[in-house]
């Protein structure tokens, strides 16, 4: 205890003290965030599911960050089939061009990439969207008309996520194989047969699985931090800016380490 | 109706309320005055159960509801109709949207009723014809009246109003006062308000309570409030900056 008229504390303990504080503040943080978690599934088991919140949701992560998905994934495909083609050259296994950037994109970086976008798009615009609405009082309008903010605000976006970052990185996947498909037939002189016949023989069902898992996870990841930090902001301006930068900042360091975890795990 | 018994509330170490006592009868218009800071609107979440006290408690109709959470706290909040200070509206719905929020998610009535009803109710407080503006597209004084007209849509019978006339122009405190009365006369709703619209409100007060420091200094009939021998009042009421000797 550091009551007003406590005598200080000398250096080394005031560091131990520091420590302390600094672990129970992240096990009580670490817990607020399981708790919210556990809160919002619970809340997807009990009716009513506000299924009109939901389709709003799923079009403003879903579609609205679809331009941009299109756009990543067919660069990325693009940027893969060029510096794989280059690669493989030197060892002439160009005819490995297709399974090359057709795996690398459906296992690693499909699901990746589209997430981290999708973060920086949708995600940064969740939290601060209820961000605003706690430090406006729209929460506690909804609290006291006894309706549970958690069923309007954080069930819809986590639901939402299950639904679209698979699609979307399914959308991402193949795009990026049309942008592949792109630099090396139709620039580098690959032969259609080829880049497509060898990814038949090399990508199989798990593979494919080994993504769908990886963007399920990651469309709850995000949105689960998201809507825990829009609704954990501080107060004012400076607490919404600092909510979404910690959203979106938290959401890739786990997206990086989740995908870590799963290539470990996954076959 | 609303009893408020020895409450606590500290944030952090700072004490806010050391000790409210408070009773609020059936059917009163019961106005809070305090200065700024002073722990008012603290008092306010605390009767609509969005704070919990330290120590005390909150009894509405015989039921306290400090301990209570979930479904229990909702059915006493079903009770309720509230306006917050800075209206609170959902900035992604209309202003007719907003009225109708609480009906289309509290009560089964067919939509044609709703329509009805929110029409209604945006008569009551003049905004005829603004239904299908955005919040953010009309001025603070209409969106305090969209705020009242949303809490008393579902017909409640305590209505809380967290000073629903701060930063507007003396015309638009009168007028919104005079709404707040008016509406008053015929639903007969119990009201609990906080402001420090002096000498507005005790025009529309059945009682006046002062807060100062966390305690409830003096609570009175609005006159009695006026011709208070407490000096601490008499300095809030004159707007004093230092101490106003009583009589």
């Amino acid at each position: 205890m550091t009551g007003a008229g406590a005598p200080s504390l000398p250096l080394p303990l005031r560091l131990v003290e520091g420590l302390g504080q600094h672990t129970l503040d992240a096990v009580q943080s670490l817990g607020r965030f399981g708790r919210f978690f556990a809160h919002a599934v619970a809340y997807v088991a009990i009716p009513p599911l506000k299924v009109g919140r939901l389709v709003e949701r799923i079009h403003f992560i879903g579609f609205r960050s679809l331009t941009i998905v299109l756009l990543t994934g067919a660069f990325t495909g693009m940027v893969l089939g060029l510096q794989v083609f280059l690669v493989l050259s030197r060892f002439g296994a160009e005819a490995f061009l297709g399974p090359a950037v057709s795996l690398a994109l459906i296992r690693e970086l499909g699901p990746v990439l589209c997430a981290l976008i999708v973060t920086g798009r949708a995600g940064s615009a969740l939290t601060a969207e209820i961000g605003i609405m706690k430090i406006t009082e729209q929460i506690d309008a909804l609290t006291v008309m006894a309706l549970n903010p958690m069923r309007y605000l954080a069930v819809p976006p986590i639901l939402a996520g299950l639904f679209t970052f698979p699609l979307m990185t399914a959308i991402f996947d193949v795009v990026g194989i049309g942008g592949g498909y792109l630099v090396g037939v139709q620039l580098l002189g690959l032969s259609t047969g080829t880049y497509f016949g060898e990814m038949q023989t090399f990508v199989d069902m798990s593979d494919i699985m080994t993504g769908f898992w990886k963007a399920l996870s990651f469309g709850v990841i995000v949105t689960w931090v998201c809507t825990y930090k829009g609704f954990h902001c501080g107060h004012g301006a400076e607490g919404v800016a600092r909510a979404t930068t910690q959203a979106v900042v938290l959401s890739s360091v786990l997206i990086l380490v989740w995908d870590y975890f799963l290539g470990t795990v996954l076959p | 109706m609303i009893r408020v018994e020895r409450v606590f509330k500290s944030f952090g170490t700072q004490p806010v309320l050391r000790g409210i006592d408070l009773d609020v009868a059936a059917g009163e218009v019961m106005v809070i005055i305090g200065r700024s800071g002073g722990g008012k609107s603290v008092l306010l979440k605390h009767l609509i159960g969005l704070l919990r006290p330290d120590a005390g408690r909150v009894v509405i109709d015989g039921t306290d509801i400090t301990g209570l959470r979930g479904a229990a706290l909702d059915r006493i909040r079903q009770r309720y109709g509230v306006v917050f200070q800075g209206g609170a509206l959902f900035d992604s719905m209309s202003v007719f949207d907003n009225v109708a929020f609480p009906l289309r998610e509290k009560t089964r009535l067919p939509a044609g009723e709703i329509a009805g009803r929110v029409e209604a109710s945006l008569e009551q407080v003049g905004l005829v014809g603004m239904g299908e503006k955005n919040p953010a597209e009309i001025s603070g004084g209409m969106r305090k009246r969209v705020a009242i007209a949303r809490a008393l849509v579902t017909e409640p019978e305590v209505v809380f109003l967290d000073e629903p006339t701060t930063g507007l122009d003396p015309i638009l405190v009168n007028t919104i006062h005079h709404l707040i009365l008016e509406l008053h006369r015929k639903a007969r709703f119990t009201a609990v308000m906080v402001s420090h619209e002096i000498p507005e409100i005790f025009r529309i007060a059945d009682r006046v309570a002062m807060l100062h420091d966390g305690v409830i200094v003096e609570t009175g009939p609005p006159d009695a409030i006026q011709r208070s021998a407490n000096p601490i009042v008499q300095q809030f009421i004159h707007g004093a900056v230092e101490g106003v000797p009583a009589g």
